[in-house]
């Protein structure tokens, strides 16, 4: 019994190892942001703050941060509404009509969970200033929605054909429309694959950053993760409120996932399960 | 009879009306793009102006001859090795002790988890600011264990900066494949467990003999995500070295987009933007098969 009690002294002594590993950076981020430029040039970088500041924070405050973030909710919301919307619609037709073309539809569009994203930006990129969407919100969603689509199909499908037919058909013999069937019935009951699908693209999408970076160009339109690129460039040499910006720009997701650990955690490991 | 034919043909344009909107927008945003990309690396255009010069293969034969492109190639196929060296086992090890210590390591987890709540971006900008060889966290741990000779230019140095770009991003995605084995551990039946106590199993004939081959299939998944993943890497690189220096730390998507974005140069651009497209579908294809012919 002894050896047991002995080894898991050990697991622990690895696991808080471990922990300072994964966590330290986030100390010396949240250390960083509330010191004065002078107190980090001057000090050792890894000691906890003598006189800690706010100042920081009001100077990130004060710049174009909520800016960036109103744009991330916007892009993202939208973003992911529209997700559930098209995808559902898509996958109550895969999971449940009899139509020559299903399987061959379905299969290629599954084929796009596979598409390197890369592939499609210079076209998108000639797209959106062709549609004249260059340096607007509506230039990230479009491409936002269009790329989760394979993937949110998907899930939800495969989540629909588990549920039984006979409520529809009950309401089908009632004389209920498709669109009724979808809305009433179906809906309601893949609202844990929705929930699913919801996080695994909110979560992605908001820390997108390789097509917020080619189709958006001025801080007015920009989301988050460019406005930590764009606050790095222009205060380079003020580490301290970088270090804010970062800290502040943690704390939307640092809340969700404090309010849903679980359904968080599920809905990030969503992508990875296909197997 | 006639009921029925209109019916069906009702609920033809249905599906239509349902499928309409996602066909379109894949068709949009995913098909177009990606025939319009092979299409576009025919040609010698800026981006800007409105004359595209058509001039065959010429940009498919300059990127045979391109070493900075195979050097970037190079730089992902070893980074796929070093992270799937490097991340699996440190997954699988942290989610094998999570799985043994039971609920009273769960608060663990929840720190463990924090580097997955950070956007690429933000890790990249905060990992410039650990690794500067004056006033960064790293040099001051070095300082403070009387380790000064260890210190250098972390980014800055062509020798050192691939190597300290890798680490950064391991810490990033070793999270993702711990929750990934946490996941596939719990899936084990206690019952093995209690046969194998019974049978006075060591705690390494545990891992070896239970927990390892029972892996097994998560680990291969984990390591294709992982092929896949690391072909296609962007952000963190961009944002903590753009690529330097000296091409250094290039991937294929950074050349990419250097060639495409800041040289103007969006023939080429699309030139390696195709040519990840044939690489990175191949290695999936494959992949996926090497693995299932190894379940059958």
């Amino acid at each position: 019994m002894g050896s047991i009690k002995e080894t898991k002294k050990w697991y622990f002594i690895f696991l808080a190892i471990w922990t300072l590993i994964a966590d330290i950076p986030f100390l010396f981020m949240f250390f960083t942001s509330i010191k004065t430029q002078t107190e980090l040039l001057m000090g050792n970088t890894w000691q906890v703050p003598k006189q800690p500041t706010i100042g920081n924070y009001s100077t990130v405050i004060q710049g174009s941060f909520f800016t960036y973030l109103k744009n991330s909710v916007i892009a993202v919301s939208i973003s992911v509404i529209l997700i559930l919307i098209v995808s559902s619609m898509a996958a109550y037709v895969f999971a449940r009509m009899k139509f020559a073309l299903n399987n061959l539809l379905y299969s290629i569009i599954i084929a796009g969970m596979a598409i390197p994203i890369h592939v499609t930006l210079i076209p998108i990129y000639v797209l959106t200033n062709k549609m004249k969407l260059y340096d607007t919100i509506f230039a990230l969603i479009g491409p936002y929605v269009a790329l989760s689509l394979p993937m949110s199909i998907f899930i939800l499908t495969e989540f629909m054909r588990e549920i039984p037919v006979e409520l529809e058909e009950a309401a089908k013999i009632d004389g209920c429309s498709m669109f009724r069937l979808y809305s009433d019935i179906l809906l309601p009951l893949s609202r844990p694959a929705l929930i699913t699908v919801g996080i695994y693209n909110g979560t992605y999408l908001w820390n997108e950053f390789v097509f917020a970076l080619v189709l958006t160009s001025s801080p007015q339109k920009r989301t988050l993760p460019l406005g930590i690129w764009d606050f790095q460039a222009r205060y380079g040499s003020d580490i301290p409120a970088i270090m804010a910006f970062l800290t502040l720009s943690l704390l939307p997701m640092l809340i969700a996932y404090i309010l849903g650990q679980d359904k968080i955690i599920k809905g990030m490991m969503a992508g990875a399960v296909k197997g | 009879m006639q009921r029925d034919r209109t019916s069906k043909f009702a609920q033809n344009i249905g599906i239509f009306l349902f499928l309409a909107p996602a066909l379109i927008l894949i068709g949009i945003y995913i098909i177009w793009p990606i025939i319009m990309s092979f299409n576009l690396s025919m040609f010698e255009w800026d981006g800007v102006s409105p004359q595209k010069i058509y001039i065959g293969l010429k940009n498919w034969k300059d990127l045979l001859h391109d070493s900075i492109f195979w050097h970037a190639l190079g730089n992902n196929i070893k980074f796929i090795f070093l992270s799937i060296i490097i991340e699996m086992p440190i997954a699988i090890l942290i989610a094998v002790l999570l799985d043994r210590g039971g609920k009273k390591f769960d608060v663990f987890k929840s720190l463990f988890y924090l580097p997955m709540l950070m956007s690429s971006v933000a890790i990249g900008v905060l990992f410039k600011y650990i690794y500067d060889p004056s006033f960064g966290l790293l040099s001051g741990i070095l300082s403070f264990l009387h380790l000064d000779f260890l210190n250098q230019d972390w980014l800055g140095d062509p020798n050192v900066a691939f190597y300290s770009v890798v680490a950064v991003i391991c810490w990033q995605y070793i999270p993702f494949y711990m929750i990934f084995f946490i996941a596939a551990l719990s899936n084990i039946p206690h019952e093995l467990y209690e046969a194998a106590k019974i049978d006075g199993a060591t705690q390494g004939q545990y891992f070896w003999k239970i927990e390892l081959p029972l892996l097994s299939p998560s680990i291969k998944t984990a390591c294709i995500l992982s092929l896949i993943g690391s072909l296609k890497y962007f952000d963190l690189i961009y944002v903590m070295t753009e690529g330097g220096p000296s091409n250094a730390t290039e991937l294929m998507a950074t050349y990419m987009y250097k060639n495409a974005f800041a040289s103007f140069k969006m023939g080429y651009g699309s030139t390696i933007a195709s040519a990840m497209f044939i690489i990175i579908t191949t290695a999936g294809v494959l992949a996926y098969f090497a693995t299932k012919k190894n379940e059958g």
